[in-house]
């Protein structure tokens, strides 16, 4: 049997294999170093970071649902000062390829933090993340207005200039993925991150109140695949050249087909990371498995397969 | 590699006992060498409802004891599980011989005094498991242990015979007045720490009884190790679900995970009425 090329590309980074955690689901990985080492997947994708320090949401944050569960997170995390100083020099000693993933309270923000992680080197990509539903102001959400996610886009891009890959993390909660996609690369998008979580909401019929402290949060989980593989596949039809990083619900080495026949370049693993922390490694080893046992040659050669012949 | 989870296996056990006790089920696994490396506070997490279950995240149990054949390199660990959800009625279904998904041991241990020290042992419900795998370290280093546990009601106090025996003196407590004294087991705290036997407190219950005993525990400046619970969807460390406010030594409160920088966590520290709060 011939080896079967398994590197991706997103835009101009390569990697040797298509899986990735996802940002959110892995922190900045040295919780799951212990499981597996950080150098064996396509790349870490961290938890996004914003200028300053944030605590986050109040409790409870989090709520099972079928197949899937809800998260109010509130972007934690220690800010770019502190990320920089630890987490990602502890990345680049394990090996480690790096794609870190940012998010701003505003335009400007972007591209403070593209100016602070535009000298760092051995950062494989910069996920620029324009959809967390869990700000305070659903008005933060940049991906649900073209005009506000191409204006992102556009001042990271300025700022970075052509030396990092910009990948985009689009929101499903929008009237036509399509049209946000088609803006950013536009303004200068690498490559695409579909999708990321699904607003909603549970109420505890206990309390009558919903259980969620900030009400309303993103779903995950074997729940949401459908709706990532219909957003995966539609973009993909309407920009084929554009490289995506697909993600929601993957949990084995069949999901990750699903969305690389839809589309998707590489895959993220992200709740499934919370049931079992070897997960993303255990998708890697069957997706390999499977794209042989299908008679492909070559990753690339199953991107968007499911197209075929329309 | 990193120092966090640093003792966690994910490792396939088997149900080796399953026994109703009161509200309670006590389950048994077999777990390997992993106890070696586990410690009074540490919990384990497990997958529930099978392979294809709608139920996706892993359920967080205290470990209760554990005991080792050193002879056989093969260790058990027991649970002491309450059926009130579906993921803890499927566990609590599971008979012997089923095998079980686990990832253990997770989470921060009770610190044991160094030279031996008066503890006062405080529970609420269940949460009453972890202390007699305390006790019995405690106890094997000399100390005094007293335990006082409480619940709402009769049956929801988990006290085993045997744990008992490793107890210096145990006292009941319940609301209703249905077992041993009526009232709240943070009634005698006061009283206790007044009469000079009291040189730490552990505790393990609801986060109200916790937030309590830190009360009492601050104001007569006495140590206090409590056990927290909050929901919690990964158990280790990614998923930011199970934050609470904490203080550190700079005096900023800080949102910090339960599952890897607790479950035990100095009572003192813990910003008990900033929980559920907007974080400052």
């Amino acid at each position: 049997m011939s080896e079967l090329d398994f590197s991706t590309t997103l835009g101009p980074a390569w990697f040797p294999t298509p899986v990735f955690t996802a940002s959110g689901c892995a922190s900045s990985g040295k919780e799951l170093s212990q499981f597996f080492p950080l150098n064996a997947i396509g790349a870490v994708v961290t938890k996004s970071i914003m200028l300053k320090a944030r605590p986050g949401r109040p409790t409870p944050r989090m709520a099972e649902t079928p197949s899937g569960m809800l998260n109010s997170i509130g972007l934690q995390g220690p800010g770019i000062d502190a990320f920089l100083a630890n987490d990602i020099p502890w990345l680049l000693e394990q090996n480690a390829r790096v794609i870190v993933s940012i998010a701003g309270e505003n335009v400007e923000e972007y591209s403070v933090l593209a100016r602070r992680l535009r000298s760092v080197g051995g950062i494989s990509a910069i996920e620029v993340n324009i959809s967390c539903p869990n700000v305070e102001n659903r008005g933060l959400v940049f991906a649900c207005d073209p005009n506000a996610s191409r204006a992102v886009v556009d001042g990271v891009r300025r700022t970075l200039g052509g030396d990092i890959p910009i990948i985009v993390k689009l929101s499903p909660d929008v009237t036509d993925i399509t049209e946000i996609a088609r803006g950013v690369v536009d303004a200068g998008a690498d490559a695409l991150s579909l999708i990321n979580t699904v607003l909603g909401m549970v109420i505890n019929v206990d309390t009558m109140r919903p259980h969620l402290a900030g009400k309303t949060g993103g779903l995950s989980g074997p729940a949401i695949r459908p709706i990532a593989v219909r957003n995966i596949y539609q973009v993909h039809q309407s920009l084929p050249k554009t490289p995506i990083l697909g993600m929601g619900g993957v949990r084995s080495g069949r999901d990750a087909l699903e969305l690389i026949l839809a589309g998707a370049s590489g895959i993220s693993v992200g709740t499934a990371t919370f049931s079992n922390p070897v997960t993303i490694i255990n998708v890697q080893k069957e997706l390999r498995e499977l794209l042989a046992a299908k008679g492909f040659a070559s990753l690339r050669d199953a991107v968007g397969f499911a197209h075929r012949n329309e | 590699m990193s120092s966090i989870n640093r003792h966690a296996k994910h490792i396939t056990a088997t149900v080796v006992g399953n026994k109703r006790i009161g509200q309670y089920h006590q389950i048994l696994l077999s777990v390997g060498d992993i106890v070696q490396s586990t410690h009074p506070g540490n919990f384990v997490a497990i997958s529930v409802g099978g392979e294809n279950s709608a139920m996706i995240l892993r359920r967080a149990f205290a470990i209760s004891r554990i005991s080792h054949r050193s002879d056989k390199g093969d260790g058990t660990m027991e649970l002491i599980v309450a059926p009130h959800g579906s993921g803890s009625r499927w566990l609590c279904a599971q008979p012997e011989g089923a095998s079980l998904d686990v990832i253990a041991p997770l989470g921060t241990a009770f610190g044991i005094p160094t030279a031996p020290a008066q503890a006062l042992l405080v529970g609420g419900g269940y949460g009453s498991a972890p202390l007699f795998g305390l006790a019995e370290v405690l106890k094997s280093r000399g100390c005094r242990v007293d335990m006082i546990l409480g619940a709402s009601t009769a049956s929801k106090i988990y006290a085993p015979i045997e744990g008992k025996r490793s107890v210096n003196s145990l006292k009941i407590y319940t609301e209703d007045g249905s077992a041993g004294i009526s009232g709240k087991v943070t009634d005698p705290i006061p009283g206790l720490i007044q009469e000079g036997v009291v040189d730490v407190i552990y505790s393990c219950g609801p986060m109200a009884m916790l937030a309590a005993i830190s009360r009492i525990a601050n104001a007569a400046e006495v140590v206090h190790q409590c056990a927290v619970e909050e929901s919690m969807a990964c158990g280790i460390g990614v998923c930011m679900t199970c934050v609470l406010p904490v203080e550190n030594s700079e005096g900023e409160t800080k949102m910090l995970r339960s599952c890897i920088e607790g479950p035990v966590m100095d009572g003192a520290n813990v910003q008990w009425e900033l929980v559920g709060k907007v974080a400052k």
